[in-house]
């Protein structure tokens, strides 16, 4: 097979495994293509098995014949290994990098990744649109399923199916497309089902500095109005930054020509800004001899925080215009693949109880990310570490997962998953066994074939015994709509993500053992209470006939 | 009452910060020891502020609605009033500026507070804590170490307990002339004796060496207390000052250990700055919690800025080297700062509470303050401002020790019996004056002012409400519980305490909150433990009937133990996220948990009750929107309702 000419070094014996709060483990390190195991050998230390895919940088030093070699992952973990032997160690580096580094997609580890599990239900199957139209369906009649991206011709970034509004026929669809930038029309993102009002999320207009106009486009948004009702678009540049895209051919929605809408600017970074204020954090994070001073100027300085903020602030007004306004929402900032995403899918977590369920945030992260064409492979294709010149990666997901975290500690009873969940999705995005976060939009999925060759991730997520360990032992389903705090107080630093590999979590592991004791032990007593219950009512039933006279 | 220039002022506005729309119209009044508004709706909610807690009033300019007052606390809770007319609003200022600053012992709350207790309760009450028996618990007295009467009627050290617990091979000229060469006589005595290594914590104020000067009592002393740990063969003592600090009190005849004259002790400076440096801090800090809608750059920056968490960090690290020292190494440690009642006492006592698991529990704590805070004599009146005086005197020394506690908390959520509520009421009523237990600066003091004929003791009252203040997570055989903390004190692991300074945001986060749900929780178990026993009794009872063919009807059948379901209120409502976020603070009006003629019951001053709805800003936004929030809270209740059904 091809990797065997980039690993010269298959096994190293004598290597030791240094981990920051953890035991060092001595043992013998093997490359395989697409893994970097350690293992100890004794039954009682556990394996090291790390993708090559999950290694976001290297570094390598020697000491006399001893040399090191400092493996940054993805998933922000440092380790390092202690290998004798000059040669060994230089050829285990070698292939490392060359490993973790494969251009080719279809190179990958899912596309050789075997399940050693059942698969019981096909997670490429599980979130299909036509589905979620369904349940549109049931709710409204004033959308429908068109099929005018069939063949990704008009937007290469969205999917085949898209919902729009009934009245506005394919050849109308066509036109917006062209007004759009990269073809991304406004569809709907999210019906509120309480007071009919809508989401929708498309890309910048392409106005230019003539002011060109379209009327197609505004016809289609139109028709989501109510009569008489006005609508919001929310543009997630400030006006300056959406002032400058006129010169590229972008632009806004002019006043004049969207008399029905009122636009809102806001203030999220773009995503070359986003992977920077990543790299800042985590080395901020890293540093563990920082004074207080410098610490706290560190996290300042990163800007992740104001992000975060910035971030949540956009998607709780959105859900504010769409549940207390009463009025229906278009976002949109320039490509509509990144900030749009994260300001329409937080929307909903805070509106749509369902997607604070596993299968309802699953069916959202499908919906709103995969589907819409946020383009994974090229934002994840490195993380905090990278030290070369960057491409087009961001840690746009991440920082939407960071919101779910900071609404999910507000709101500790309302979420059905954990932070688990969230974190897997983490580490899944940016390097998985699994196909469901390669390539960068739908069509690009199909080429790939990634619903033959790979297995989904939900085919793993949603066997009961995997969700077991991302359920939230603390959930009660409620119904409402959930108002974050954006307080700068209220926002806190992820740590099971970014402290993650920087402290021992031994006690705060402990202390959700003891909640989920807790709350199992009542579980325990209501089913025991419950069936007592039944016994004695049914004992008492059997009794009556000896009582009457 | 002569200080009260009006004791009612109708048509006040209690303005709320977060939105104007929710701000309420009511009556304020004037009593000795308490403001109260009463709001004019139906539900005529009351807002209680205790003048002893009262912190400043500052008056704003009169504008076209009225005058502008603003009351602020010494919790950090802030009130924002809207009075009518201006001579009012003058009279009001004057008579709260000089009720909320008593000159005389004799004025504070305490002397007037009246529980109804009977004597016989009140002096059992007193008994509650017994440093006797906390001794005894240590182990102490043994064969090492005894109590002395040196200090019979405080003719050694004034600001010392009578009862003073020192190696038993120091001799009665030895501690006198050890007191002799410390600071105001506070010689070197044990705080806290650890059984498991035999090493002791033991504190005192700095030692008068000038530049050159010596005792060979004192030196002694330090030789006894040495010895009084058999395996161990030096000593540390610990300078909890900057080194510099020390130095420079050498001019003033005081200063630090000279090694050279001292056998066998290692000297130790920790850092903890002076009652000064934090009493600025905290005011930065606080003044964080109140800027009008920070961004996430203007509280970092002025987190970083108001040097809190490095303060905090310091104390914490003094604690961490000691408990260190004691538990690990086997060491005796001295602590001293300057007088050696504040950051002694921070010192000594956050080394307790890592070392020993009974300082983590309810009692413990209790147990902790009355010894290394009120017997050591920690200048309560002074620090705290009971009474008008000097403003240099005061700082926040006890919230820092609280608040160390509390960062401890959140590393070991398992590890302390009490929760966080235990710890912001402890703060209250260290400044509010309301019992006994705080008053005065030493144990002589107290005593001249016949405290305990006079007042009433909290600890009881603490006792009693305990189930308030239980940490779930909790468990006694649990391995955090036992044994000593080691906590990891890199700079990350410090966070803002929002439950304490960020009371105003609490409107949103805390409503749901994993603790007071697992309690409800554990309460339901309880129920169902009680109902599951009855209903097995009824079984067998049935089934014996049965035979014999009689028969009762069970009644419990149709109840339903459930837990209280959210409203959308508990979920709280939009905040104002169109203009820059307004994450403006503001403080809701609580009930003080301090009321005037009733004990206090609910003591909880986060009760979400009081301050549930926070609607949203939503009306701010634009002209041409008619529904404000209220109109579709209902369907939101009815549909939880229904889910729930």
């Amino acid at each position: 097979m091809e990797f065997a000419e980039l690993i010269k070094t298959p096994r190293v014996d004598g290597v030791v495994l240094h981990r920051p709060f953890m035991p060092t483990v001595e043992g013998t390190l093997c490359l395989t293509g697409h893994h970097l195991i350690l293992s100890s050998r004794q039954d009682t230390t556990e394996e090291l098995w790390l993708l090559h895919a999950n290694i976001d940088s290297t570094e390598k030093r020697f000491v006399g014949s001893l040399g090191t070699i400092i493996v940054k992952c993805k998933d922000l973990r440092v380790i390092q290994l202690d290998i004798p032997g000059m040669e060994e160690c230089l050829n285990i580096a070698s292939s490392i990098e060359a490993l973790s580094t494969l251009d080719s997609v279809s190179l990958m580890y899912p596309f050789f990744y075997r399940p050693l599990f059942e698969v019981i239900e096909d997670g490429w199957q599980s979130f299909v649109p036509e589905e979620s139209f369904k349940d549109l369906e049931s709710m409204t009649d004033e959308w429908r399923l068109s099929e005018v991206n069939k063949d990704f011709s008009l937007c290469p970034s969205y999917p085949s199916l898209l919902t729009v509004p009934k009245d506005i026929d394919d050849e109308s669809l066509c036109k917006a497309a062209s007004f759009r930038h990269g073809g991304r029309f406004p569809v709907l993102s999210y019906y509120h089902k309480k007071n009919a009002m809508v989401m929708m999320r498309a890309a910048q207009p392409l106005t230019g500095t003539n002011g060109r106009r379209c009327k197609e486009d505004e016809k289609l948004i139109n028709a989501t109005l109510c009569a008489g009702k006005r609508g919001y678009i929310i543009d997630t540049r400030t006006i300056a930054v959406a002032q400058q895209a006129k010169a590229r051919g972008g632009g806004f929605e002019q006043e004049a020509n969207y008399p029905q809408w009122r636009r809102i600017h806001k203030a999220i970074e773009r995503s070359n800004v986003l992977q920077d204020s990543l790299i800042k954090l985590v080395e901020a994070c890293n540093d563990q001899s920082h004074s207080m001073d410098r610490w706290l100027s560190k996290l300042e300085a990163s800007n992740w925080q104001s992000n975060v903020k910035e971030i949540l602030t956009t998607a709780c007004l959105a859900a504010q215009c769409i549940d207390r306004e009463g009025a229906s929402v278009l976002v949109h900032g320039t490509e509509g693949t990144d900030s749009t995403l994260q300001v329409t899918s937080l929307a909903q977590i805070i509106l749509d109880p369902a997607c604070r369920t596993i299968r309802g945030f699953e069916a959202l992260i499908e919906r709103e990310w995969l589907q819409a064409g946020h383009p994974f492979q090229q934002r994840c294709a490195q993380s905090a570490y990278s030290n070369g010149k960057p491409r087009s990666e961001a840690p746009v997901f991440l920082l939407f997962l960071d919101c779910v975290w900071q609404i999910l500690r507000q709101f500790p009873c309302s979420f059905q998953f954990n932070e688990n969940l969230l974190i897997m999705l983490f580490e899944h995005a940016y390097a998985s066994q699994f196909g469901t976060f390669l390539g960068n939009c739908v069509a690009e999925r199909g080429k790939l074939q990634l619903s033959q060759k790979t297995v989904s991730l939900w085919s793993w997520v949603n066997r009961p015994q995997e969700l077991e360990r991302f359920l939230n032992p603390l959930y009660e389903p409620n119904n409402l709509v959930i108002w974050p705090s954006v307080a700068p107080q209220s926002l806190l630093l992820w740590e099971g993500v970014f402290l993650r590999w920087n402290r021992s979590t031994k006690c705060l592991d402990e202390a959700y053992q003891e909640m989920v004791h807790i709350i199992e032990y009542n579980k325990e007593l209501q089913n025991k209470v419950n069936s007592l219950r039944r016994q004695l009512a049914q004992l008492e039933t059997e009794d009556s006939p000896l009582q009457t006279p | 009452m002569e200080h009260i220039r009006t004791p009612k002022v109708e048509n006040v506005r209690m303005i709320d910060r977060l939105t104007r729309r929710k701000s309420s119209v009511g009556t304020l009044y004037l009593s000795s020891t308490h403001t109260i508004f009463v709001e004019n709706s139906e539900a005529r909610k009351e807002t209680w502020v205790l003048h002893s807690l009262i912190y400043n009033v500052e008056r704003l300019p009169t504008n076209s609605s009225g005058s502008p007052l603003i009351i602020r606390c010494k919790n950090f809770h802030v009130y924002r009033l809207l009075i009518p007319q201006e001579k009012d609003c003058l009279d009001v200022l004057a008579s709260l500026t000089r009720l909320s600053r008593p000159e005389r012992y004799g004025e504070l709350f305490c002397f007037s507070f009246n529980p109804n207790l009977d004597k016989e309760l009140r002096e059992k009450a007193w008994g509650f804590i017994n440093l006797k028996a906390e001794f005894s618990r240590m182990g102490i007295p043994c064969n090492l170490w005894h109590v002395t009467a040196a200090n019979h009627e405080y003719r050694l050290c004034d600001t010392y307990p009578s009862e003073l617990f020192v190696p038993k091979s120091a001799s009665p000229a030895v501690i006198v002339g050890s007191a002799k060469f410390r600071s105001r006589g506070r010689l070197p005595v044990l705080s806290y004796f650890h059984r498991d290594t035999s090493a002791s914590i033991c504190r005192s104020s700095q030692p008068l060496t000038g530049f050159s000067a010596r005792s060979s009592d004192d030196e002694q002393m330090l030789q006894a207390i040495m010895k009084s740990n058999p395996v161990s063969e030096f000593m540390y003592v610990v300078d909890t000052r900057p080194k510099l600090n020390a130095m420079a009190n050498r001019a003033a005849g005081k200063g630090y250990e000279n090694e050279d004259h001292y056998t066998n002790i290692k000297l130790q400076f920790i850092g903890i700055e002076n009652i000064h440096v934090m009493r600025n801090s905290q005011q930065k800090l606080i003044d964080v919690g109140e800027l009008a809608a920070p961004s996430m750059s203007d509280f970092l920056w002025g987190l970083e800025n108001s040097g809190w968490l490095k303060h905090i960090k310091a104390v914490l690290d003094a604690g961490v080297f000691i408990a260190k020292a004691v538990a690990e190494d086997g060491v005796s440690v001295l602590v001293h700062c300057s007088d050696g009642w504040d950051r002694t006492a921070q010192a000594c006592s956050v080394a307790s509470v890592l070392l020993d698991p009974y300082y983590r529990t309810i009692k413990g704590l209790m147990v902790l303050i009355e010894k290394d805070w009120v017997s050591f004599g920690h200048k309560f009146s002074h620090r705290y401002a009971h009474l008008d005086g000097d403003p240099k005197e005061v700082s926040p020394v006890m919230d820092q020790f609280l608040e160390c506690v509390w960062q401890l908390m959140q590393q070991f959520p398992c590890a302390f019996e009490f929760n966080e509520r235990f710890l912001i009421q402890l703060h209250t009523h260290i400044y509010s004056c309301q019992n006994g237990n705080f008053i005065g600066n030493c144990q002589k003091e107290r005593r001249d002012l016949r405290l305990q004929e006079r007042t009433h003791s909290l600890w009881p009252h603490l006792w009693e409400n305990r189930a308030e203040y239980t940490n779930p997570l909790y468990r006694t055989d649990h391995s955090q519980t036992q044994g000593v903390l080691k906590p990891l004190t890199t700079a990350y692991c410090f966070k803002f305490w929002k439950g304490m300074y960020g009371r105003a945001e609490k409107s949103v986060a805390s409503h749901q909150s994993p603790a007071d749900c697992l309690n409800a929780v554990r309460e339901e178990s309880q129920q169902l433990e009680e109902e599951l026993s009855s209903h097995q009794e009824r079984l067998v009872q049935l089934k014996e009937r049965k035979i014999s063919g009689e028969r009762k009807k069970t009644n419990k059948l149709s109840e339903r133990v459930q837990r209280p379901i959210p409203t959308e209120s508990e979920l709280s409502s939009p905040l104002d996220y169109f203009t820059a976020p307004r994450s403006e603070k503001n403080t809701p009006s609580f009930t003080l948990p301090l009321q005037l003629a009733a004990p206090h019951k609910n003591g909880d001053p986060d009760d979400l009750s009081t301050c549930s709805d926070f609607e949203s800003g939503v009306a701010d936004l634009s002209s041409y929107s008619s529904s404000g929030g209220d109109d579709t809270k209902d369907p939101d209740s009815d549909e939880v309702v229904k889910a729930n059904a």
